[in-house]
Order: C-alpha cells, then sequence, then structure tokens
C-alpha cells in the first residue's frame, strides 16, 4: 500500500525523524492559511498523489511570496499531473501540501528495501541524491553505500557511520545523519515498510540533516497489525476496479487490451497473458480468482472484467486443484444468465472434477465456445476477439 | 530414490484441525502420504479424522518420529510455526500459507541459516513425488511415477506443466513448489543441485516468473554445474513494469527481471526455452529423446 509524501512525513515525525514543518490544503486559500501559520518567507507547494517524478511534471514548486502559495496551489489544485511513473493517464491532483522552505547545501540519496538475494533489509545511500537512483545503480553503482542488516543482530550504530562516511558527511552533520538512518530503520520494521525512499535528503546550510521527500510504501501482508497505516489509505489513488475486487479475495489488473480474463492461479494467469499475446491477441486484465472461489466470486469476475468496456471476448482458464471445475462452471453459468453476456465467451476447464464442469457448461444451452488445451483456449479467444469466431 | 520426501517420510501437519489442514491433510493421506499426526495448541491429546493432535511440535515428532511438516496456519502465526518447527530440528517443512509478513519471513530465513530444516515456500502449493508421498495442495490424480523433476514459483502452472507431461506419458520424479514469495527457504538452484545428484531423475522443468534474481541465478548455476537437460518457462512477459501480478515476488522493479532478460540469460547459459507455456511437454519430450 502506498501513502502520500505528506502522510509518510507525519509518520516519520511521530517517529522522531527529521522533516520539515508542513500542512495539507485543497485551495489556494487554504494553502496561504497554512503558510502563514508555517511562517518565514519561502514555501513549497506540493501536488500530492501516488508518483513520483511531480517536480518534472510540474506538481512542485517553490513560492517566494503568499500570493504565489495561492497561485501555484490553485493552479494544481485538480490538475491532472503526468509522470513517468503515472502512465500518460495522469493522476489527478486532489490534495496539496505546502511545506517550510530551507536553504539546501547537498542532496542526498536514503533508501531501505528487502535485497532479495540475500533476505536481509539492506539500506542504501549515497551522494548523489534528487536523480533517478536507478540511473546510479546502472552506471556507477559504486556510488550507492549498502549496508544488509541482519535481523539477528538488528540495527547498530556502525550502519549510520558506514553509510554517513560512505556519502561523505562529518562532524555535528554526520551525528544529525546517524539519528535520521536508525530511526528510518526502526520506522521501517515497526510499520512493516515494503519500501522507504527518502530522494533528496538534504544537509541544509544551517547544518541540519532533513528529508525533503518522502516515499514509504507498506507490506500488505502485514497491514492486519498495523490499523494506523490501513486508515491512511487514499481511495481516489486506487482503480475502483482493484479495490472491488480484492474485498472479495480476487486480484485483478486492468491492461490495455481487449481480451478479458478469469484465471485461477498467478502464475497460470501470467502464463494466459502471455499465450494469448503470442497468438496475436491483447489482454484486457489479469485477473486471479484464488484457490477458495466460490460461485459468487466468480460471478463478481465476471462483473469486474465487464466494466472493462474494452472487452471483446473472455477466456475462463482453470486448472483445478483445491478448486473444482463444476464449481467453476456453475458461477459461469450463473454471470452469463444474470449479466445477459453479449461478448464470446471461450472455457477452458482442467483438473479436479473436470467432466463434471464440462457437462454442467455443455448443458447449460448458452454459447460457451469450450477449448481442449491451452494453446487452444488462447487461439479461440484471439479469433472471437477479432469477431471471427 | 527421489529428492527430498519419498516412503519413508512421515508427515504431521501443523494446524491440522483447521478447515484447510483437515481437508487437505486427509488428501494427503488419501494419496498414500504417511500422515503420523498434527499439532493445534491447546487440542494435545484428541485425535482429529483419526490422526494424534499434540499441542507442540517437538511433542508431536517425539510420540511419533515425525520427520516432515506440512504448515497450514494463517498468515498472522504462520511464521511462529515455521520457527517452532526449526527450534524442534525438523528436517523439512512444508509452509503452504499465502500471505506471511515479508519481515516475518526475513526472520524464519535468518533462524533457517543456523538450522538443521529446510524450508520449501511459503506461498506454494508444496511437494510431490508421484505415486509415494504427497505433501501440500496439489491435485495428485494429474501426477505420474516417472524421471522428470519440476520446479516451479507458481502453482497451477505447476499443474499446467506437469498435466502436460503426463498427457505424454512422460513420469515426474518429483516436483517442488518453491513459492512465489520474495523470501523463501528454498530456491531453484537448491532444487537443481538435488535433481542433478538424484538417479532417478533424467531432466528437469523449471518454471519462472518476472521479478528478483532467482532464474537468472540458477542459468548460470546451471551452466556451470548441470549435466541434465533443463526446460524453462518464465511467467509474465507480458506484464507492465511496476504493476504486481498476484504473486508478491511478480513485479518488474529494475530492467534485468523482465521475462525477456531472463529468457536471454537462460539460453546463453543452454537451458532450453519453452516461450508458451503450452509448449512445455513438448519441449521436454524433445530434450528426452
Amino acid at each position: 500500500m502506498n501513502v502520500h509524501e505528506y502522510q509518510a512525513k507525519d509518520l516519520m515525525r511521530d517517529a522522531g525523524i527529521s522533516v520539515l514543518s508542513g500542512g495539507i490544503a485543497k485551495s489556494g486559500d487554504e494553502a496561504v492559511t497554512v503558510a502563514k501559520k508555517l511562517g518565514g518567507s519561502i514555501w513549497v507547494v506540493k501536488a500530492q498523489i501516488h508518483a513520483g517524478g511531480r517536480g518534472k511534471g510540474g506538481g512542485v514548486k517553490v513560492a517566494k511570496s503568499l500570493d504565489e502559495v495561492k497561485k501555484f496551489a490553485d493552479e494544481m489544485m485538480g490538475m491532472t499531473l503526468v509522470t513517468h511513473q503515472t502512465g500518460p493517464e495522469g493522476k489527478v491532483v486532489n490534495t496539496i501540501f505546502v511545506e517550510q522552505g530551507c536553504d539546501i547545501d547537498h542532496e542526498y540519496y536514503v533508501g531501505i528495501v528487502l535485497d532479495r538475494d540475500t533476505s536481509k533489509i539492506t539500506m542504501m545511500a549515497s551522494r548523489e541524491g534528487g536523480v533517478e537512483i536507478e540511473e546510479i545503480a546502472k552506471e556507477s553503482p559504486e556510488k550507492i553505500i549498502k549496508v544488509a542488516i541482519d535481523p539477528a543482530v538488528g540495527y547498530n550504530a556502525y550502519v549510520g557511520r558506514k553509510l554517513g562516511f560512505g556519502i561523505g558527511l562529518k562532524g555535528d552533520t554526520l551525528k544529525s545523519a546517524m539519528k535520521f538512518f536508525e530511526g528510518l530503520y526502526n520506522m521501517y520494521i515497526d510499520k512493516d515498510c515494503s519500501i522507504a525512499e527518502i530522494n533528496p535528503l538534504v544537509t541544509t546550510k544551517a547544518g541540519d540533516v532533513v528529508a525533503l521527500d518522502a516515499k514509504l510504501n507498506f507490506d500488505d501482508n502485514a497491514l492486519y497489525r498495523h490499523p494506523e497505516i490501513e486508515k491512511l489509505r487514499d481511495v481516489t489513488e486506487e482503480s475502483a476496479q482493484e479495490l472491488e475486487a480484492g474485498k472479495h479475495g480476487l486480484s485483478y489488473i486492468s491492461l490495455d487490451g481487449n481480451i478479458g480474463c478469469l484465471v485461477n492461479g498467478a502464475g497460470l494467469a501470467m502464463g494466459t497473458l502471455d499465450i494469448i499475446k503470442i497468438h496475436g491477441g491483447e489482454p484486457a486484465n489479469f485477473l486471479d480468482v484464488g484457490g477458495g472461489a466460490t460461485k459468487e466470486t466468480v460471478q463478481k469476475a465476471f462483473e469486474i472484467i465487464l466494466q472493462d468496456t474494452n472487452v471483446k471476448a473472455i477466456l475462463v482458464n482453470i486448472f483445478g486443484g483445491i478448486m473444482k471445475c463444476d464449481i467453476i462452471a456453475e458461477g459461469v453459468i450463473a454471470a452469463a444468465k444474470e449479466l445477459s453476456l453479449k461478448v464470446p465467451l471461450v472455457v477452458r476447464l482442467e483438473g479436479t472434477n473436470v467432466n463434471l464442469g464440462k457437462k454442467i457448461l455443455e448443458e447449460s444451452g448458452l454459447a460457451i465456445t469450450p477449448a481442449g488445451d491451452l494453446a487452444d483456449a488462447a487461439k479461440k479467444v484471439v479469433a472471437a476477439a477479432k469477431g471471427e469466431a | 530414490m527421489t529428492i527430498l520426501v519419498g516412503r519413508d517420510t512421515k508427515l504431521m501437519t501443523i494446524g491440522v484441525t483447521g478447515k484447510q489442514g483437515t481437508f487437505h491433510t486427509l488428501q494427503c493421506r488419501d494419496y498414500g502420504t504417511n500422515v503420523v499426526g498434527g499439532v493445534t495448541p491447546g487440542k494435545g491429546g484428541t485425535t482429529h479424522e483419526g490422526i494424534p493432535v499434540y499441542n507442540t511440535i517437538k511433542d508431536c515428532i517425539e510420540a511419533t518420529g515425525a520427520n516432515a511438516a506440512m504448515v497450514f496456519v494463517p498468515p498472522p502465526f504462520a511464521a511462529d510455526s515455521i520457527l517452532e518447527c526449526i527450534d524442534s530440528n525438523i528436517p523439512l517443512i512444508i509452509a503452504i500459507t499465502e500471505g506471511i509478513p515479508i519481515n516475518d519471513m526475513v526472520k524464519v530465513k535468518s533462524a533457517l541459516k543456523s538450522s538443521k530444516s529446510r524450508l520449501i515456500g511459503p506461498n506454494c502449493p508444496g511437494i510431490i513425488t508421484p505415486g509415494e508421498c504427497k505433501i501440500g495442495i496439489m491435485p495428485g490424480h494429474i501426477h505420474m511415477p516417472g524421471r522428470v523433476g519440476v520446479i516451479s514459483r507458481s502453482g497451477t502452472l505447476t499443474y499446467e506443466a506437469v498435466y502436460q507431461l503426463t498427457q505424454r506419458e512422460i513420469g515426474q520424479s518429483t516436483c517442488v513448489g518453491i513459492g512465489g514469495d520474495p523470501v523463501n527457504g528454498t530456491n531453484f538452484i537448491d532444487c537443481l543441485e538435488l535433481f542433478e545428484k538424484d538417479p532417478d531423475t533424467d531432466a528437469v522443468i523449471m518454471i519462472g516468473e518476472i521479478g528478483g534474481n532467482a532464474e537468472t541465478d540458477a542459468a548460470r548455476w546451471i551452466k556451470k554445474n548441470m549435466t541434465k537437460p533443463v526446460v524453462s518457462f518464465i511467467a509474465g512477459a507480458s506484464a507492465p513494469a511496476g504493476k504486481r501480478m498476484g504473486h508478491a515476488g511478480a513485479i518488474i522493479s529494475g530492467g534485468d527481471d523482465t521475462a525477456e532478460a531472463k529468457y536471454k540469460i537462460l539460453q546463453e547459459c543452454g537451458v532450453t526455452i519453452a516461450r508458451s507455456p503450452a509448449e512445455l511437454g513438448e519441449k521436454v519430450a524433445e530434450v528426452l529423446k
């Protein structure tokens, strides 16, 4: 799960990690109120969306007067911000964050993430902050200092020293940075983050160390033990269909094509998308009904797939293990009837109770195209989507 | 002989009295697995579906001689159960549970390193040696005893591969689901090493996914160490970057974890590639000729 920058910074502030003061606004006037309360003569006005690269898209502006605060906030509020992470359709700005300005001396990068090769939480820091860390990782990996943290040992001061000296800090700045690193690591563990990225972390002319931006992601599997994080969910940032699917135990991702897919298991679902492409079709979605699907969840899955008006044909591909083919068949029939399905439907069933499932489909009297194997299913649904069936 | 499980395996189920635990334990027993006991704290001393239940894993091992544990405990408590298995020195742990927090698994992985236990999973279908022993949730009837090893990050895609083999009357020595999570107990290389040493395995199918370096690491290991042919499919060639495709591990984050990048390295390392999941059976038949 993602949160906004201002929410991430609230969490960091509560954990004693150094961030600037700021507040949120929904209009230019509100932004001015926030700026007045913060005081000073320079403010940063920031569009709050769940994507990086906001600066380049016009979503981060430095205001040198209250008039500018109002102007920038009014401009950003409601605008569709397009960055390299939003996709071409962009994201609508619903919240503005107004933050104190600061006198930047140098920009650094700090990140925490799981290193899948070592299965250890790994802290990274670089002197080259404020830019795409992926670029640095590719072109000059030696500029990124990495420390893997053994879960049995936990965080120790040397981690902060290694990172801090590694990026060229010294004296009081080093001490402040070490406090920052330790605070961030503890928060990562306490809140079950899956990514904590501070880009940039800055040192100020006054010698402070402070997070200028903050990106936190949380492990969805651990949200059950963090109701305080779950409360921060901004549903306007998430796809309505993906949320709806999640509520029913379905895993759905919308794609650009016109062939709706209903599959059991993530791997087979991915494999089904792949084979549709190999046969010249374009999938409209990824949908994994999971292992415990019932007649009702299959119906729900059809509803969600059909909300996408691009869908010209649907492929159901089920390999019954825990899942029984007859249950799927009943769900398919109920959905086809209730939703008065108009697009062609290709069904491939295999595994547990397959003969019973096929019999139920045959006797339903519905126009369902049965498919033998995986390749046959892909060919048939691609033809159907092109209107050739 | 096959790898990891067989006729000598004595299975206990952790979370044996739960709905899923009960159903699948009985399925395993029906398949022929020697189910010797189960653990549900607080229900020790009772019998469930003819299976003696114990309060702790240690009690169960001492009373039954169990040498493998199947974990069916819900995600909030699953890591704790795996740690109890490790503490009890059980040689083989199979964790079926899906949705264990990553940080919990980081701790488990650390505990495994200095232990006598091997973990398979979590978030996996389990392991089966056809005709001998099934531990997990896979449909037993699609398998057939034989000489091809199967290793996979995915559940249903493994069934697909196995089914294609069985249709062609190519049997399987052992099929291992290593799971779709970013932190797991046993990886591709661990299994490849066992299959390479196993005199009853002639070829291996390795089913990977987008995300992470597990397949490319395996490819390099194969090039250096493997004498038996390996056929591989990578799911997710059509997946867009940054979107998590169901499995916590299946997300493209950098440039080197796409299906295309993995295929390229696999091919360079002498692995036979199946670009379509429908070709797995056919490709295995070719390499066995």
